[in-house]
């Protein structure tokens, strides 16, 4: 890299010379229109827009360049407002435009286009073009997403995206000249798992968002929250925005470290539940007519009495003579939420409400971040590499978005070829072009087929302990002494793949390695560690950076609070021992067997179950409180990087609805306990979780605190121009309503307040003077596809020590899987629509999600004679002995001897896996 | 299905590509040879073949001046409307033939003998106005001409 002196504008500037003249400008603050080019996918020249005028030296005349293609040069004077390059940009637009409908009042687009912005940038203001325009049948594309062809101006935004980025097969451009066609070859809903990002790279309105369309509103009349995205584990920052108390779309919020600028489809699409029918409006108890002060005071009483023991006991010895309330918490409460109820039930009545497998993987997921010694990969991290490999884990279906992320990486990781031959980075067509002949870097190893293995240089298939053998076999071929007994017994072809796997490693400098628990295999969550210990990395650490894949959003946050596990719950109480059961936001039926739920909550005392959608767990209860869904409550989340984020709403919940740490206060104060009385605002709970848990203090830095004023104000989640303020409640009240109060963040559900960009944090919406689309992003990062200003959101709880400890003492391998003749492993099999709970409850989503299945491999189902469709009756030996029926779905990548199972669909009994299976003979001859 | 003549002609242009999905084009021209036309069925089959997605190849086919994804005639005509063509009395050439066959471009004679379509430039500007027939190039167009050369094709 090079610092050269250039001009813009006649203001001297000093630029990287490896950053194009586009990038630059617009990241000094110039404006410059642009269609083809974006920041996360580079340059291609297709849209002549950004034509700048470029003086060389001396010379007059200059010439028209396209800024989006130009390097910077020394003494270059870079001229925007050129007469002649503003006249060519017109001319460019106008020609766009010669067939664009004009249909912006009843576009979904419009308010939010980046057409729309351009051609006011550019000054075409009137139409000359009177001939017939080209009109186009458009397809259903499915549940997610809209399509409107004849808006298109052939930016070719679209098919880099879906094809070149994200991989997708059924898309493409059709025909030539002014006819190109952007589609699918028929109808049928985009296969993509990140469809969704059309509606944000297409600048016009061809793709729009069709959950969005069901209950339309323009972007200056949404009322928007920097929200973190609920449905998975990977913590996308994404912007929720809602009218008339309705959640109505999600889109993309930029973080640097997660998810750039992208989302997954279920993360965008899946947000119904907030308004659906199974939310939970108002108190649910057996008795009608109580009010939600009624039954807080009563359940006190209650918890009180429960509770009176212990404090009696203050100062004397811990002698539990009665019953007791337990607490149990949830991975999808925010950490606030989880250390509230700690705080009331006390540390040895704390259930962390994980599925006992669960807890155990990841207690020794987070036992291995901490113990580092690299610190675990952000994206910035991942895209950096110049390799990767996974362990374990089908990312598509278990953190989509590093699925995306390995893609992106795929296609743009910097590689000696593009050095040698002067590539620049942002060269998308030369990039592609280089990429293209070079062998890929990314190595996979995982149960069955995954649709990355398209695009990995090799994919080892096997059961779980064998991937723990295989991945075990890497770490002796790559440190010899690392492994007192490397496996053996590996057989020649599977000894070949290690030694291409280990020749490959051996060369690597700055690898990554992601692995988790979704494949349920502790000795394979060891055997990853162990190898991201004997790879090289970055120093001090000197290790490569370990990713391991958490299922829910607060997964990690809540294993870093900690607490005993759900069955020693289950223990107590049906051994008498508790008395009053708060259970928050948690299906307790999607975590043990049902049989055993059922005990517990007959054998639980009081079972007050706090939580916003009703579940079979709600319905068993004693009362529900209804708590603010994730749109509608502060929180702290720590994602799977153990990354803490505040969560922000986009709507206040409607009375008597509130998060469920007030909830939890209420009770404490009807209760009269000594804690969580003087809990006010979000920030007195965070103050708490300091003093009692410094190491997880940081938490309360993800976002500023509630009583940060910007010049004395508030931000604001409406735009200027909300309209309707003073009518929207006019059916309820002729009286002008006053805004709900936010008593827990610097943010106001109003439009007044401060006008200029907030801090990262706490940033709603992309819009600045001129750039009204989501392109606005440009003007609140620290320079293009850098950083937002001020450093993107979100605090690291787990930090590689200091000084690092001994190492953890490498596992030893388990024995080879050798299938029983009467018996299979059921292994669990996820689906990004179906094995998450809340995403279920958006019908566009669930619309997509399998029913349940029975796959095995070709080879099994020929010996138990199962035909692809057929049901197959089997019995599974998990934690209970468990009937099921079910269709056969043949895979060819499973292994001979494993079955896999969906797992988190509704409607479907919890299964308990990695568990032993066996074909049900007697019911099958019955 | 690919049948095995097909099959054979693509496997042997293989080997001049570095990459199997880089003979699609050349694959869809073989297979046009044999059937007329690319039908949807054949887009499948060669897809199958290279292991290349339907779309990809339609992509390329609706791109393609020569092949067609709709049946046609026995004989194409493929008048140039390029530049020097069109200085050189392309309009009037068109026309000559549109009134001749009885059909606009884009069109197939009802007894199926000729398609008529434009096309961007043959390389033969030194003869404009210029069409092409099959696979012969015709330049120096006249309506006289264009009655001659029309009557060798049955």
């Amino acid at each position: 890299m090079a610092t050269v002196a250039i001009t813009i504008e006649g203001v001297p500037h000093e630029v990287d010379d490896r950053r194009n003249l586009l990038d630059i400008c617009l990241s000094l603050g110039y404006d410059v229109p642009y269609f083809c080019w974006h920041p996360a996918m580079g340059s291609i020249g297709a849209c002549r827009q950004c034509a700048v005028k470029l003086f060389w030296d001396d010379d007059q005349q200059g010439e028209i360049v396209m800024s989006c293609l130009t390097r910077p040069r020394a003494g270059n004077r870079v001229a925007i407002s050129d007469p002649e390059a503003l006249r060519f940009r017109a001319a460019v637009i106008e020609l766009l435009m010669t067939s664009h409908p004009h249909d912006c009042p009843v576009c979904d687009e419009g308010g939010e286009c980046h057409l729309q912005d351009m051609t006011v940038m550019t000054g075409h203001v009137y139409r000359r073009y009177a001939f017939d325009k080209r009109t186009f049948e458009n397809y259903d594309l499915g549940p997610f997403v809209t399509h409107e062809m004849n808006r298109c101006i052939q930016c070719y935004r679209c098919l880099r995206f879906y094809v070149d980025y994200a991989g997708g097969h059924d898309f493409a451009a059709f025909g030539l000249r002014n006819e190109v066609y952007f589609g699918r070859l028929r109808d049928g809903a985009l296969d993509s798992e990140f469809s969704g990002n059309l509606v944000e790279v297409c600048p016009v309105g061809v793709f729009d968002d069709k959950t969005f369309a069901a209950h339309y509103t323009r972007k200056w009349d949404l009322q928007t929250g920097p929200t973190v995205c609920p449905f998975c584990g990977r913590g996308c920052n994404t912007i929720a925005g809602a009218r008339y108390g309705e959640l109505r779309r999600v889109l993309n919020r930029f973080n640097g470290d997660v998810n750039g600028y992208f989302l997954c489809d279920r993360g965008r699409f899946a947000y119904e539940s907030v308004n659906g029918p199974e939310r939970v409006r108002r108190p649910l108890v057996g008795l009608s007519g109580l009010s939600a002060s009624e039954l807080v005071r009563g359940l006190g009483a209650r918890l009180e009495s429960a509770l009176g023991e212990r404090r009696v006991a203050v100062g004397a010895r811990p002698r539990v003579a009665r019953p007791r309330p337990v607490g149990i918490g949830s991975p999808r409460a925010s950490l606030e939420a989880n250390f509230a109820l700690k705080r009331l039930v006390g540390d040895d009545r704390f259930f962390l409400g994980l599925a006992d497998g669960e807890h155990t993987l990841v207690e020794r997921a987070v036992a291995l971040l901490r113990a580092g010694p690299s610190p675990t990969p952000s994206l910035r991290d991942i895209e950096a590499a110049d390799l990767v490999i996974v362990l374990g884990e089908d990312l598509t279906n278990t953190a989509p978005m590093l699925d995306l992320s390995v893609r992106r990486w795929a296609r743009l990781r910097p590689t000696a070829d593009e050095e040698r031959l002067g590539i620049a980075r942002w060269n998308d067509a030369g990039i592609g072009m280089v990429k293209k002949e070079e062998p890929s870097a990314l190595w996979i190893a995982a149960t069955q087929a995954g649709k990355l293995d398209e695009i990995a240089a090799e994919t080892f298939h096997g059961a779980p302990d064998d991937l723990a053998r295989f991945t075990l076999a890497l770490v002796a071929a790559l440190d010899p002494k690392a492994l007192r007994r490397p496996p053996k017994g590996l057989n020649a072809g599977a000894a070949r793949t290690v030694a291409r796997f280990a020749a490959a490693l051996r060369a690597a400098e700055r690898p990554v390695v992601i692995s988790g628990v979704s494949s349920g295999s502790l000795p394979l969550l060891e055997a990853s560690a162990a190898l991201a210990r004997a790879l090289p990395g970055a120093p001090p650490a000197g290790a490569a950076p370990l990713a391991l894949v958490v299922p829910e959003v607060n997964t990690l946050g809540l294993m870093l609070l900690g607490g005993e596990r759900l069955s020693e719950a289950f223990r107590l109480a049906v051994a008498g021992d508790v008395e009053v059961t708060l259970v928050i936001e948690n299906d307790l039926y999607r975590r043990a067997p049902a049989a055993q739920v059922t005990a517990f909550l007959r054998a639980c005392g009081t079972a007050i179950v706090v939580d916003h959608v009703t579940t079979a767990t709600t319905a068993a209860a004693a009362a529900v409180l209804p708590a603010a869904s994730w749109a509608e409550t502060t929180g702290t989340f720590v994602s799977h990087e153990g990354r803490a984020q505040r969560s922000i709403p986009a709507l206040a919940p409607p009375r008597p609805v509130q998060p469920t740490w007030r909830w939890l206060s209420a009770l404490a104060a009807a209760a009269r306990l000594p804690v969580g009385q003087d809990w006010l605002t979000l920030d007195d709970v965070l103050d708490e979780l300091a003093r009692e848990r410094p190491d997880l203090a940081p938490a309360a830095l993800a976002a500023p605190p509630a009583d940060a004023r910007f010049v004395a104000m508030k931000i604001p989640r409406q735009p200027t121009r909300y309209s309707g303020r003073t009518a929207m409640h006019a059916d309820v009240s002729v009286f002008d309503a006053a805004p709900p109060d936010d008593r827990d963040t610097p943010m106001s559900f109003s439009m007044e307040g401060y006008r200029e960009q907030p801090p990262a944090a706490l940033i709603a919406r992309y819009q600045a003077p001129r750039w009204n689309s989501v392109q606005a992003l440009n003007k609140f990062q620290e320079e293009i596809g850098g950083p937002l200003r001020g450093g993107d959101p979100g605090v690291r709880l787990i930090e590689p020590p200091a000084a690092p400890g001994p190492p953890p003492p490498v596992p030893t391998a388990p024995p080879a899987f050798r299938p029983a003749s009467d018996r299979l492993l059921a292994v669990p099999l996820h689906h990004i629509y179906g094995s998450e709970e809340l995403s279920m409850l958006s019908p566009p989503v669930a619309g997509r999600a399998p029913e349940p299945y029975l796959a095995l491999s070709p080879g099994d189902a020929a010996r138990w004679g199962g035909r692809e469709g057929a049901p197959l009756p089997v019995l599974l030996h998990g934690a209970e002995k468990l009937h099921l029926s079910l269709p056969l779905r043949i895979v060819a990548s499973l292994p001979e001897g494993v079955a896999g199972l969906p797992v988190g669909l509704p409607r479907q009994p919890f299964l308990d896996l990695p568990a032993e299976l066996e074909i049900d003979h007697e019911s099958r001859h019955v | 299905m690919l049948t095995d003549s097909e099959r054979t002609e693509i496997e042997a242009t293989l080997a001049h590509y570095p990459h199997r999905r880089s003979a699609a084009s050349g694959a869809m021209r073989i297979v046009q040879r044999h059937r007329g036309f690319l039908s949807d069925e054949a887009l499948a089959d060669i897809g199958a073949f290279l292991g290349v997605s339907v779309e990809e190849l339609d992509s390329r086919a609706t791109f393609a001046n020569m092949l067609f994804r709709h049946p046609v005639g026995r004989h194409v005509i493929l008048i140039c409307d390029s530049d020097c063509c069109y200085v050189m009395a392309y309009e009037q050439m068109r026309d000559h033939i549109s009134a001749r066959l009885g059909i606009g471009l884009g069109q197939t004679t009802p007894d199926g003998r000729f398609t008529f379509l434009p096309i961007v430039c043959l390389a033969q500007c030194d003869h404009a106005p210029a069409m092409q027939v099959d696979d012969d190039f015709h330049g120096d167009l006249t309506p006289e001409r264009i009655d001659e050369i029309l009557a060798r094709y049955e």
